[in-house]
Parts: C-alpha cells; sequence; structure tokens
C-alpha cells in the first residue's frame, strides 16, 4: 500500500511568524486564514475516508442487505451480525489463513528475502545485481491485474511451474486447488518483495563499513557480523519495513481474487476476500460490512503500533 | 578492487550464483507474459513460440477491446492525481510554512491515514456510494481515489516544500504578495520536479488500481482497463492467452515508462525505498 518517505527532521516550520506580541483575536484570524488552504484536503479525507469508516461501524450494526426487503430501509439489529459472523465457521477459518498469510508471506517471506537479496547484492558483481534487481522491480511496479495473471499463468495447472516440473521427471500438482494458500503466499512474495529489498538496499547502505570490518578483522565471521552487528544497526528499518509490509499484506485483494478467487470453497479466502464474497457474491452487506470494521480495527491498531514505535517528524 | 582475497572471491561467485537462481525464479512468471504476447498459439506455461507474430496486440487493439478502457484508465489516473496534487499542494503550505495548533494533529491524522486498509473498506464504502447515488459515476471514483492517495501525497508534498528555502517568498511578503500568490508565483515553480515525482506515483497508483473501479463503476463503457483486462479474461480468458498477455503488457508499458523516469530523477533504487505503491 503505502510507505512513508524519509522525512528529514528540523526543516523549521514556523518561519512565517515573527513572535511578537499581538492581540489574540487578531491571532485566531490569521491562524483562520492560515489554515484555509488545508479546506479542501479535509473535505476529501473527510468525505471519502472518514465517512465509509463512521458508516463501516454504524453498517454492522444494522441487517442491510443488497437485494430484497431490508434493502431500502435498513434497521438496527445490534450485535447480531457480530454474534453471528462468529458462529461462521467460515470466519474464524478466515483470520486464521489471514494469520498464516501474514506470517509467511509478509513477516518471513518478504522480509527475509527482501534482506537476502539487498545482502547478496553487496557482494555480487554489478551485472547479477542489476539484471536480478530488475526482474524483482519489475514484479513489483506491474499493475497489480497483470501480475495476478502472470501468478496465476505460473501455478497453473497447465502452467509453467508444472511444465518445468515434468521436465525433469516430477509430476506436479493443481497448486490452485490443492495448495491454493502456498500459491498465493509464493506469488504475493513474488510481488512484493522488491519494497523490503529497496528498504534493506538503502539501511545497509548507511551501515558504516569500518565497524564491519573491524569486526572482521577481530575475527568475527560472516553471520556473526550479520547477526550482532549488521542486523542490529539496521532494526529501526527492520521493524519499520515489518510494519509496513505486515499492513500491506493485509489488504492484497486482487491477487487471491485472481489466482484462486478464496477458493475452492473459502480455502484462500483471507478476510478482504471474505469481505467481498460475502457482500457482493452472497448480498449480505451487514456481514461484509462487520468484517470490514474488524480489519480496519486491526489495520488502525497496525498504524498505532507503527506510529508511536516511528516517531514520526511530524512537528 | 585488485587485492582481493581468494576467500572474498568464492563469497562474490556464492553469491552471483544464488542471485541468479532467485533472479530466474523472478523473471520466469514475466517472460511468459512477454512470450506470450507474440505467441498466437500461447499456452499458459513458458514456451518459445513457433513463430514471432504481432497477431496478438493486432486483435487486442481495437477501440472497444483497449482504446476505451485504455482512455478510461488514462482519465480517471490523470484526473485523480490532479486533484491529488492541487488538493496537497494546498494543504502542504500552511502545514510547511506556518507553526499551527492544527498541525499536529493533521499531520497524525495523515499518517494514520496513509496506513488504513484500503481495500478492507471497499464493502461500506460500496455502501455510501449508493446512498449518495454516485455508483457508476467516473468523478466519485476519481474522488475516492484521490482522497485514498491524498494523505501520502500530502506527506511527500510537505517534505519537498520544506527543503524549498524561505527567503524568496519572505521577499514576496516584503512587497506585499498574498499567501495564495506566494504559493502559485514562487514555491510552485521552485518545486516543480517534486511535484512531477507525486504526480507520477499517484498516476501509477491509480492506473494500477483494480479493486476500486471494479467494485464503483458498472457500465461497460466506464470501465479502465484494468478491470475491462478482468471481464476480457472472465470471456476468452479460456482460449485467448495469447491476446491476454499483449493487453496486459499494452497496458502496463506506461506505468513502468513512468516508475524508471522518476527513479531515474530520484537517482537510483535507494530513493525509492520510501516511495509509494500502488
Amino acid at each position: 500500500m503505502t510507505a512513508l518517505a524519509p522525512v528529514r527532521p528540523g526543516a523549521d516550520s514556523g518561519r512565517g511568524d515573527a513572535p511578537r506580541p499581538e492581540r489574540p483575536r487578531v491571532r485566531r484570524r490569521r491562524s483562520l486564514v492560515r489554515s484555509l488552504p488545508l479546506l479542501p484536503a479535509v473535505v476529501l479525507l473527510g468525505v471519502f475516508l472518514l465517512g465509509p469508516v463512521i458508516s463501516s461501524f454504524v453498517g454492522s450494526f444494522t441487517d442491510a442487505s443488497l437485494t430484497g426487503a431490508s434493502a431500502q430501509g435498513s434497521s438496527f439489529v445490534g450485535f447480531r451480525n457480530y454474534v453471528e459472523l462468529f458462529a461462521d465457521p467460515d470466519f474464524p477459518k478466515s483470520v486464521l489463513l489471514t494469520l498464516v498469510f501474514l506470517v509467511a508471506s509478509a513477516i518471513v517471506g518478504q522480509n527475509v528475502l527482501g534482506l537476502g537479496l539487498a545482502l547478496l547484492m553487496r557482494s555480487s558483481s554489478i551485472v547479477a545485481r542489476g539484471v536480478v534487481g530488475t526482474f524483482v522491480v519489475t514484479a513489483w511496479v506491474l499493475p497489480e491485474i497483470v501480475a495476478s495473471f502472470a501468478a496465476y499463468a505460473f501455478f497453473n495447472d497447465t502452467g509453467t511451474l508444472n511444465t518445468m516440473l515434468a521436465a525433469v521427471g516430477v509430476e506436479g500438482t493443481n497448486w490452485l486447488y490443492a495448495t491454493p494458500m502456498l500459491a498465493v503466499i509464493l506469488a504475493n512474495i513474488w510481488r512484493g518483495t522488491a519494497f523490503s529489498m529497496l528498504v534493506y538496499s538503502a539501511a545497509l547502505h548507511d551501515v558504516p563499513t569500518e565497524i564491519t570490518e573491524s569486526a572482521e578483522v577481530d575475527g568475527a565471521r560472516g553471520w556473526q557480523r550479520l547477526a550482532f552487528i549488521t542486523v542490529p544497526m539496521i532494526r529501526r528499518s527492520i521493524s519499520t519495513n515489518l510494519m509496513l509490509t505486515t499492513l500491506q499484506t493485509l489488504s492484497v485483494f486482487t491477487l487471491i481474487f485472481v489466482m484462486t478467487g478464496g477458493g475452492p470453497g473459502t480455502d484462500s479466502s483471507t478476510l478482504p476476500v471474505l469481505a467481498y464474497q460475502e457482500a457482493f457474491q452472497f448480498g449480505k452487506l451487514g456481514f461484509g460490512t462487520a468484517i470490514a470494521t474488524i480489519l480496519l480495527l486491526v489495520g488502525a491498531l497496525f498504524s498505532i503500533v507503527y506510529l508511536r514505535a516511528l516517531k514520526p517528524e511530524v512537528d | 578492487m585488485g587485492m582481493t582475497s581468494p576467500s572474498r572471491r568464492s563469497l562474490r561467485a556464492v553469491s552471483n550464483g544464488v542471485l541468479l537462481l532467485v533472479g530466474v525464479a523472478f523473471a520466469l512468471p514475466l517472460v511468459w507474459l512477454v512470450l506470450a504476447s507474440v505467441d498466437e498459439r500461447a499456452t499458459l506455461a513458458i514456451k518459445l513460440p513457433d513463430a514471432v507474430s504481432l497477431q496478438n496486440f493486432v486483435e487486442v487493439m481495437t477501440p472497444e477491446k483497449a482504446f476505451v478502457p485504455l482512455m478510461n484508465s488514462f482519465i480517471l489516473s490523470a484526473g485523480c492525481a490532479v486533484i491529488t496534487v492541487v488538493v496537497a499542494v494546498l494543504a502542504a503550505y500552511p502545514l510547511s510554512r506556518y507553526r499551527m495548533r492544527v498541525n499536529k494533529p493533521f499531520l497524525y491524522g495523515v499518517l494514520f491515514g496513509t496506513c488504513l486498509p484500503i481495500t478492507a473498506m471497499m464493502v461500506p464504502v460500496y455502501s455510501l456510494f449508493v446512498a449518495f447515488n454516485l455508483i457508476d459515476s467516473m468523478a466519485g471514483t476519481i474522488l475516492f481515489l484521490a482522497a485514498t492517495s491524498l494523505p501520502m501525497a500530502i506527506y511527500m508534498t510537505k517534505s519537498f516544500m520544506d527543503s524549498v528555502p524561505v527567503t524568496l517568498e519572505e521577499a514576496a511578503w516584503m512587497d506585499g504578495a498574498s499567501m495564495m500568490s506566494t504559493l502559485t508565483r514562487i514555491v510552485v515553480p521552485l518545486m516543480r520536479p517534486g511535484l512531477a515525482v507525486v504526480f507520477i506515483f499517484v498516476f501509477i497508483g491509480a492506473w494500477g488500481n483494480f479493486f476500486v473501479p471494479f467494485v464503483l463503476l458498472l457500465s461497460p463503457e466506464k470501465l479502465p482497463a484494468a478491470v475491462s483486462i478482468f471481464a476480457f479474461f472472465g470471456q476468452y480468458g479460456s482460449v485467448a492467452y495469447g491476446q491476454l498477455a499483449a493487453f496486459s503488457l499494452v497496458y502496463s508499458v506506461p506505468v513502468i515508462a513512468l516508475y524508471v523516469l522518476v527513479s531515474r530523477a530520484l537517482g537510483g533504487s535507494s530513493a525509492l525505498a520510501g516511495a509509494v505503491k500502488g
């Protein structure tokens, strides 16, 4: 989804106003005029971001559905959507699938592979670095629908993976049906590793070489230098990146929707896919809204942890 | 590095080997896309075409298959990017130049907005659009796309604006210029490259977005390329893989070109580490 541009601190704001004593009313009117340019942004964010968030909370307590009698006027049903949601076996399953998807593809897959690639690129030739970097980044830059089709073709029963396995005498399975979670996890690693790779490349670039060199002189082995020097020195980047890749992966929809459609059944329905299925395929808008609300809460929780940990240079 | 030790040289060989292996794995799905697009009898697996032909592109490049959807994608993305950049510049100016009480809560709100899982909220967004009668409205979709890209755009614009020296503005203030004329005549021209970067990032994000137009737009003549490719896949997908690949490439090329442009402008990949992903 989104990431934060590294912002240099101390670009001193408030250069406009000299501190001189003024009457309070003048000051208040001046600050009102000065905050006027914020208005379009406030309106746009209020209507189209805050609006849906609020309507999500409210809607999750109504019996709104896409078709039928309750489509016109919906009525308050209290926690019924949530009670039904937790009683529905698909929901706990979907929570579990989402957790598996997050841990395997974002926390382990993208971060470990991204850090690994960034490390390897420091000790490889320029040509290898350029070629590999181009492919990894291209998978990330491609529009999501195109990347999803490419991944679909790769894992399809008659796709590239099975053709290659057959060439070495191994019979592959129908990955998208037999192991849908594995397929979408690998596809998401393929799609998203570039981000972690770029973040870690930048972070490793800032680690002063004198420190690792002096450790080398002291006899530290390669993995010791990595575990005791490099990783602790880039831990800030690691925690930031873990948070961001988790948030991005939490909202992955298109990749799974195109590759498996959440199926077979609901065997690969992570929460965003389940919300879509419940709301638009089964017509249970209130149900879908309740899932959306839970997802928003989880996302908000992650964001708060992230903002507190990062303490961005807001002022 | 003429004096590399043997262990370092073998490390380099191992690194190159592992790296190339990973590179091949990452390349395979992309290579399929390219090979299938020039193969009239493409399958889902990588194979060299019997004869390279551009027939798939010829088949796809018709008004209803490609041109109208691409035009719609352009209208959505450009509209979204223009609105986002204008609103972001307006908002970034007081945030960057004045010390106000609203700055801190506003910036925290904006940062919070960058973290919101947008796909998670498409169901409530749909209900909201139904209530406002905005379903199937290009304008409504553009405004929603603009709102979702705004938090990141404000943050980027503010950090670009922070690096514009304030001296010239002070001279303009001395001459009695208003806030708006200072902004449009002095600050905006000075930060044109930065604004171009913000514009392109927002444009790339909107161009690649599938889920938002998929949920909010209905009429076939309004659908952008992302959604029409998906519909195409449903209709002809099981037979015309070559055409699907060709259409996908035509649709992807502008985004890749813009990405290369921005990464050149920002000087290498490291500068992009903190950038947006659509």
